[in-house]
């Protein structure tokens, strides 16, 4: 069912079944490192470069995903995922391998969400009984597609994010269990004429703000209704823009406002303004957040993700950069 | 009070939420590091005068060569990105930042094989250099011979 | 003393590259280009010679002394061959200095792999 323009709320009890994350060694060490199923303790994870490195994230996430609740992939209708590649290589192997019918996407680091709410959205209509849904980044792949080789010395500025290493996968289905998916927003592309590629958080943070506004005017609800108001990788300089640019709309949600980007790492480690990348928010959710819905922690949340839609290419041809944020909104069920 | 949803002016009234760059210690960072690095190719040079068959002229190129083959090393250990993003212009701005521009690139292509990958992309980041440098030096060279002739 | 003069002079060489990149908001490679034409520009003057035998290293192994051997090898050559000595002898001096940055950056990428 539609609410308002860019909301659907579903009609069936749906649920994150399962979920599968693992990390690279930044981000397992950090301060959600125990909440990852795997952790690896150097960037090429025993592979042998960096974009094999990412397949094997995203083939592990994958996989402990489906194990938890003894599934394999013939089990599988859909398989929903993407990354940051060029033509979401990762995602593209990954589904090669799993031979699940498949559909690649791209939102940047709002996919994590998008893949989401698709899912939901084709089993809520019955299309699909079990959708998978998954996700990757790599620091190394994404710093030598979108800026320079790993080991260049150019400095970055502090208001550069870093790309989180890791994957995130989630299975979507009707089969009870503590996490519900509710409701989902999908984002307009809203650009307000920033080109910096080194301050992404500037650029997603009136995406953000779109999508969080619209969807609270959608469901006619309060921000004080949600527990937590999560964005994807706004980092240090993006949140405080979001919450001022919604506060200026009457929208408060200083409260319960909270960043993936800045949530991954802990301030000790040099990240600059804070991490970013779609796996970024992916672990976050199905790791962290997923886990304080299922112990009653929290019992509802709206997770926004924000992808900057950013082409080194036309970027250089002085082009700003467009941006995304795609919104889920789940519940915690009880259980556990 | 909409000041921030001013999408025209956005651009703008976002500095304020950039953290400050700390220009005096960025500097003196700079300074510093490539002042040693400097200090380091004036003892590698008085090495080349001192125990080679070299004069101050013509210790420059072993000099330089060194300095390259350093930097270069760095690279391939994972450490000159570290000095880079410490130092900031203090090690981009010294030749051995040139080389450090050439082997990351060469490093980082190595997977896409020896032809199409390191040697496609060896000069990526260090084109730009040459391309500006030998234009530059041609074109003033072309002004100064032409002077040169036409004062005789 | 000639220590003094490198670190000084080298230091406030990238002092300046450093001014560009916080303050003009310059991309590395703009100013990496902008030195080496600097550099070529102060050699067309006569005065990049001057700063070497002043600082030394100082001024040789900024990047800067790139653009000025440029030129001092066109104008060696050109000495002799005229405009075609331009041509002929712009790279006479910063061959060692391309060729051994070649060199060591294939031999290294052979050897290491990047470590991110």
């Amino acid at each position: 069912m539609r609410l308002g323009k860019q909301t659907w709320r579903f009609e069936h009890d749906l649920y994150i079944q399962s979920t599968g994350t693992c990390a690279g060694p930044l981000e397992g060490k950090g301060p959600l490192g125990d909440f990852f199923d795997k952790k690896y303790n150097e960037l090429h994870c025993g592979e042998k470069n960096w974009e094999a490195a990412e397949r094997k994230l995203m083939r592990e996430a994958v996989d402990i995903c489906l194990k938890n609740v003894n599934k394999k992939p013939e089990d599988i209708d859909f398989f929903m995922a993407g990354d940051l590649l060029n033509q979401t290589v990762t995602s593209n192997f990954i589904a090669r391998e799993t031979k699940i019918p498949y559909l690649g996407m791209f939102g940047a680091c709002s996919t994590s969400m998008q893949t989401l709410a698709l899912a939901a959205q084709f089993v809520d209509t019955g299309y699909a009984d079990s959708v998978l849904v998954a996700v990757s980044s790599h620091n190394a792949t994404a710093e030598r597609q979108f800026r320079y080789p790993t080991e260049y010395g150019g400095s970055k500025p502090n208001t550069s994010t870093f790309t989180a290493t890791g994957a995130a996968s989630a299975l979507v289905s009707q089969t009870p269990s503590s996490v519900k998916i509710k409701e989902a927003t999908i984002g307009r592309v809203i650009d307000w004429g920033i080109a910096d590629a080194n301050d992404m958080g500037s650029a997603m943070a009136p995406a953000a703000a779109d999508t969080i506004e619209r969807h609270l005017k959608d469901t006619g609800r309060k921000p004080t209704d949600y527990d937590m108001i999560v964005t994807g990788d706004l980092s240090s300089v993006g949140s405080p823009i979001v919450r001022q640019l919604l506060w200026e709309r009457g929208i408060d949600i200083s409260e319960m406002h909270h960043d993936c980007g800045l949530m991954l790492y802990s301030p000790e480690q040099n990240v600059m303004a804070g991490g970013s990348g779609t796996a970024c928010s992916a672990m976050v959710t199905y790791g962290y957040i997923v886990n304080l819905l299922k112990q009653k922690k929290i019992q509802r949340v709206f997770i926004c993700a924000t992808g900057a839609l950013f082409n080194p290419t036309v970027n250089q041809q002085k082009e700003t950069i467009p941006c995304v944020a795609h919104g889920v909104v789940l519940e915690s069920a009880g259980g556990e | 009070m909409t000041r921030l949803n001013d999408v025209k002016n956005y651009k703008k009234n976002i500095k304020s939420y950039h953290p400050k760059i700390n220009y005096f210690v960025n500097g003196l960072k700079a300074f510093v590091i490539g002042g040693l690095i400097c200090d380091l190719g004036e003892a590698v040079q008085k090495f080349y005068v001192t125990f080679f068959d070299f004069n101050e002229k013509t210790a420059g190129d072993p000099t330089v060569a060194t300095m390259i083959l350093i930097a270069s090393l760095l690279t391939g250990f994972g450490v000159y990105d570290k000095i880079g993003q410490f130092a900031g212009a203090g090690s981009l701005i010294p030749v051995t930042g040139f080389a450090n521009s050439i082997t990351s690139a060469a490093l980082e292509h190595k997977s896409e094989g020896i032809v199409l990958g390191i040697a496609t992309n060896l000069f990526k980041l260090a084109g730009s250099v040459i391309v500006f440098g030998v234009v530059s030096a041609a074109i003033f060279g072309l002004i100064r011979l032409t002077v040169n002739n036409l004062l005789g | 003393m000639d220590f003094l003069w490198a670190f000084l002079v080298g230091g406030l060489i990238c002092l300046i590259g450093q001014i560009l990149l916080d303050v003009f908001k310059l991309t590395p490679a703009h100013i990496v280009c902008s030195f080496v034409v600097i550099g070529a520009l102060l050699d067309a003057f006569g005065i990049y010679d001057n700063l070497i035998e002043f600082a030394g290293a100082g001024a040789t192994v900024p990047i800067t002394s790139f653009g000025h051997s440029l030129l001092h090898g066109a104008m060696e050559e050109a000495k002799q061959h005229g405009y075609i000595g331009l041509a002929m002898g712009i790279f006479k001096l910063t061959s060692s200095g391309i060729t051994s940055a070649i060199l060591f950056g294939f031999l290294v990428a052979l050897i290491f792999k990047p470590k991110g």
